[in-house]
């Protein structure tokens, strides 16, 4: 077998990692094999993998981050159609019970959305649900957001949501977190859009970027959940990352860390537990500012 | 922040005395905030008590409780605009919006000429204006009601949708008075609510491309009006009054007279390179290959037309009227007929290859793919022909006819059926997965990488899972639609019988523009580089900019058209049911 791989896949790979470490100790064959071995790795079965990371950072007493994870896989000879859902909620400071706000929002939000599909989870789905994806995590946002005018008057938070079904991730975002589509070959794609003021200033070209970094308002969203009279969240649909790894953060991560860091963090890490740990410690490594909140989620097979 | 009540007024006890009492929460953590906004809310209700205008409500009384503040002013028998514009169907009338654009320029300028102290109104928008019940406007609610709302700290703002960028910067003068009119007049105009898009992007959704009947003059006033930097909007609400009236002269909406100047868009400046007349009514799409057009008539014939002069090549009979577009393969056109059978004949000179019968008519147009064709019928069923030997090799059966055109992609079949059922077929004929919808599909899906969309006669276009079925979104059009979309970059196009060419955001599933036609929309758009092309029942063939759904030009034919454009090397091919095929330069 390894006989088999060696041929198939290990000219290149030895090459390079050879060129590429000139201050090592040489791989030997045999550590050259596994590590191939490991990259040529094939998975029959299509599923979903996540791990997250949480730390209230270096600079704050409170948590107001909150996240939800959950992949499922259900396989058998009726098909598989993995599926998923991730949401990273940032209660927001300076506003009365901002991790009740957070809290309320992933638990409303992540309930609509699995009193929805548990049916179809646990029969066998011969017509599929009438709503539209879009409209299901839409109606969950608002119960979100009704839910936190009830029961946290007065408080926000940013939610951002992930439902991954088959191959296509539907994304409900409100305020700052961020998901990107992060790519081995180091494309780091920035998928949602942050409702802030600076963000937007910088869209219009009001601003540059290194302005935006300093920006005294920077903390400033035009939309939160649990604000406003009426909540047009953004809502889309699109491919999941092939060959990639689907990033949800709050911007205690992405404010804090550099793209190059947060793919470096990711690439360095040999499974994705270790990754959101890795981007975890990197950001309290840079001063911790706020709070962190990290989920990762990979499609294998 | 507070609420208004309908009050009636004790101080007459004989008559029925109305007065609005208007309610303010006083929210302010310690004693001595919450003193001095009850004394910053009693010295503006002064100078509001001293404001004499038809459009400003006179203030009677104001008084204050424990931990609120009361305001006793005129009662408005109306509703706000708000509820105005939530309450129309369809967009309001452009004259209406005008003048209540002039009176409210007329109010504000006269709150911006006050002495000693100019007044900023600080809050212009929809649910602030009322229209009493003569249909003039009132300015309901000055800014002393923002005394009383919480400080906002930490990292959310309220953002109104209609206040203008400097407001971040803590500035109010008389500018941002003139960007919220412009605001205000962007959201009647056009029913797009600012405070669901992002701040300041206003550029974003030209009026003219979301509403028709507004003209270019108008819309300038309002862009100025709305510009990004103070400086390079009207310097003063009297010069933005003027430039709203002359726009409005121009295009007669002041004398409401019917705009008879309709837009300098060429109608009759085109004449077509060609056409061609058949013996009826023309309902299909043609197809082209090798020089040759060809399609299908209600004279039952299909006919190859030489695509460079319109000259007749030939016509082969069938028995019924063709509707199917015809599909070339190996030599061959391939189409469906009303006689029941896929006909398939040499596409050089029209002698039979072969033939298919159904046990319905076929009006379903054929897809050829893998060695295969497939085709439906009203025979309700799902044909798979081997497309050289014309051997039957399966027959999938839905519960209803099939018209809707098979998509191949992804080793599937997709079609949809007349009773609403979509499937997703294997080249085996058995379902992968199903879906229905609530009315017939007789639309023509389009199968991407990542969905599958079409239309339906229950008033939606689908976007599914191509894997599973499971429905990614759908958008509401205003009726059933049995046009099948096309798409260009981020959009996806489609007609419905509402008479609107809709463009949609693949991504979010909103609205990018929609174009009013003057009857049903029943055939397809067609993509050819920039430009959308399609036909209407109002027997009009359009060209418009896809991104922005601008009108380019239209092509009047002599009937309704229920067909779909073919463009080829910069020329389009339109039958109509007035007997004819066109070939037009793009």
């Amino acid at each position: 077998m390894f006989d088999f791989l060696k041929k198939l896949f290990s000219k290149e790979p030895e090459d390079t990692l050879l060129a590429d470490a000139p201050e090592t100790i040489p791989l030997s064959p045999e550590q050259v094999e596994d590590i191939v071995a490991n990259q040529a790795m094939q998975y029959e079965l299509q599923h979903l993998v996540a791990a997250s990371g949480q730390s209230v950072g270096k600079q704050r007493e409170l948590n107001e981050d909150s996240l939800m994870s959950i992949s499922t896989t259900i396989a058998g000879n009726a098909g598989n159609t993995p599926f998923g859902l991730y949401i990273v909620a940032d209660g927001m400071g300076g506003h009365q019970y901002g991790e009740i706000a957070s809290n309320t929002a992933i638990r409303t939000f992540g309930g609509h959305i699995m009193r929805k599909f548990h049916p179809y989870l646990f029969t066998l789905p011969t017509v599929p649900l009438d709503e539209s994806l879009q409209d299901l995590m839409l109606e969950g946002v608002s119960q979100a957001q009704e839910a936190i005018q009830r029961d946290a008057p007065g408080s926000g938070t940013t939610l951002t949501a992930a439902l991954v079904l088959g191959e296509q991730v539907s994304i409900a975002h409100v305020g700052d977190s961020r998901a990107y589509a992060v790519y081995p070959d180091g494309r780091f794609d920035l998928i949602t859009r942050d409702h802030s003021l600076v963000g937007r200033l910088e869209e219009l070209g009001q601003i540059t970027a290194e302005e935006a970094e300093t920006h005294p308002q920077k903390n400033v969203l035009y939309r939160a959940l649990g604000q406003g009279e009426i909540l047009e969240p953004d809502i889309f649909t699109v491919s999941f990352p092939k060959k990639g790894t689907l990033l949800i953060c709050s911007d205690g991560l992405w404010g804090v860390l550099s793209k190059e860091t947060m793919h470096q963090a990711i690439s360095d890490a040999d499974t994705l537990e270790r990754a959101c740990q890795n981007l975890v410690n990197a950001a309290n490594a840079a001063g911790g500012p706020d709070n962190i909140t990290v989920i990762l989620a990979k499609m294998i097979g | 922040m507070g609420s208004v009540y309908r009050a009636r007024d004790l101080h007459f006890p004989n008559v029925v005395k109305l007065v609005a009492v208007k309610e303010m929460v006083n929210l302010a953590p310690d004693p001595q905030l919450r003193k001095t906004v009850v004394e910053n809310f009693e010295r503006e209700a002064n100078i509001l008590a001293t404001l004499t205008h038809p459009s400003i409500p006179s203030i009677f009384d104001y008084f204050s409780g424990e931990d609120r503040s009361y305001l006793v002013l005129e009662y408005i028998n109306g509703k706000d605009l708000e509820a105005v514009i939530r309450d129309t169907e369809g967009f309001l009338s452009p004259a209406q919006v005008i003048a209540w654009g002039i009176e409210l320029c007329d109010v504000v300028s006269f709150l911006h000429n006050h002495k000693p102290d100019k007044i900023i109104f600080r809050d212009m928008k929809p649910s602030n204006v009322m229209i009493d019940n003569r249909g003039h406007v009132m300015l309901v609610d000055f800014g002393i009601a923002k005394q009383f709302q919480t400080g906002q700290k930490g990292t959310m703002i309220g953002t109104e949708g209609y206040s203008p960028p400097e407001q971040y910067r803590g500035e109010a003068t008389h500018l941002a008075d003139i960007y919220a009119l412009g605001a205000t007049l962007h959201h009647l105009l056009t029913k797009r609510d600012p405070r669901l898009e992002p701040p300041f992007s206003f550029d974003e959704r030209p009026i003219t491309g979301i509403n028709q009947d507004i003209s270019s003059e108008v819309e300038a006033v309002v862009s100025r009006a709305l510009e990004y930097e103070p400086k390079d909007r009207f310097p003063t609400i009297d010069d933005m009054k003027e430039a709203l009236m002359a726009a409005a002269r121009q295009t007669g909406l002041l004398s409401r007279m019917p705009s008879s100047a309709a837009p300098t868009i060429q109608t009759d400046g085109i004449k077509p390179l060609w056409k061609f007349k058949c013996e009826d009514e023309i309902r299909g799409t043609p197809a082209l290959f090798d020089n040759t057009v060809f399609i299908g008539c209600y004279d039952n014939n299909l006919y190859a037309i030489n695509a460079a002069d319109g000259e007749f090549k030939w016509k082969y009979p069938t028995d019924g009227g063709v509707v199917s577009r015809p599909a070339i393969a190996d030599g061959n056109v391939f189409f469906g007929s009303e006689d029941q059978r896929l006909h398939v004949i040499s596409a050089r000179a029209g002698t039979i290859a072969w033939s298919h019968y159904a046990e319905g008519p076929v009006r379903s147009s054929p897809r050829i793919a893998e060695g295969h064709v497939f085709i439906g019928s009203d025979d309700g069923c799902l044909h798979a022909v081997n497309s050289t030997t014309g051997r039957s090799v399966w027959t999938f059966s839905a519960a209803a006819p099939i018209r809707s055109t098979p998509f191949v992609a992804h080793d599937f079949i997709y079609v949809g059926s007349e009773n609403g059922e979509f499937y997703c077929v294997d080249f085996k004929g058995s379902v992968k997965w199903q879906f229905r919808a609530k009315r017939g599909i007789t639309s023509s899906p389009l199968v991407t990488e990542h969905a599958v969309y079409f239309s339906s006669l229950d008033g939606h276009l689908y976007s599914l899972d191509p894997k599973s079925g499971w429905v990614l979104w759908k958008f509401r059009l205003g009726k059933g639609s049995i046009s099948s979309p096309v798409i260009l970059d981020d959009l996806i196009f489609t007609g419905a019988a509402d008479g609107y060419i809709y463009a949609i955001d693949l991504k979010t599933s909103k609205e990018a523009w929609r174009f009013r036609t003057e009857h049903q929309v029943t055939g397809s758009p067609i993509i050819y580089r920039d430009a959308l092309y399609c036909a209407s029942f109002d027997s009009h063939l359009y060209c418009l900019d896809a991104k922005t759904g601008q009108l380019r030009w239209k092509f009047a034919t002599e009937g309704p058209i229920t067909g779909s454009p073919l463009v080829y090397d910069d020329i389009v091919y339109i039958g109509s049911t007035d007997h004819q095929i066109y070939a037009l330069l793009a």
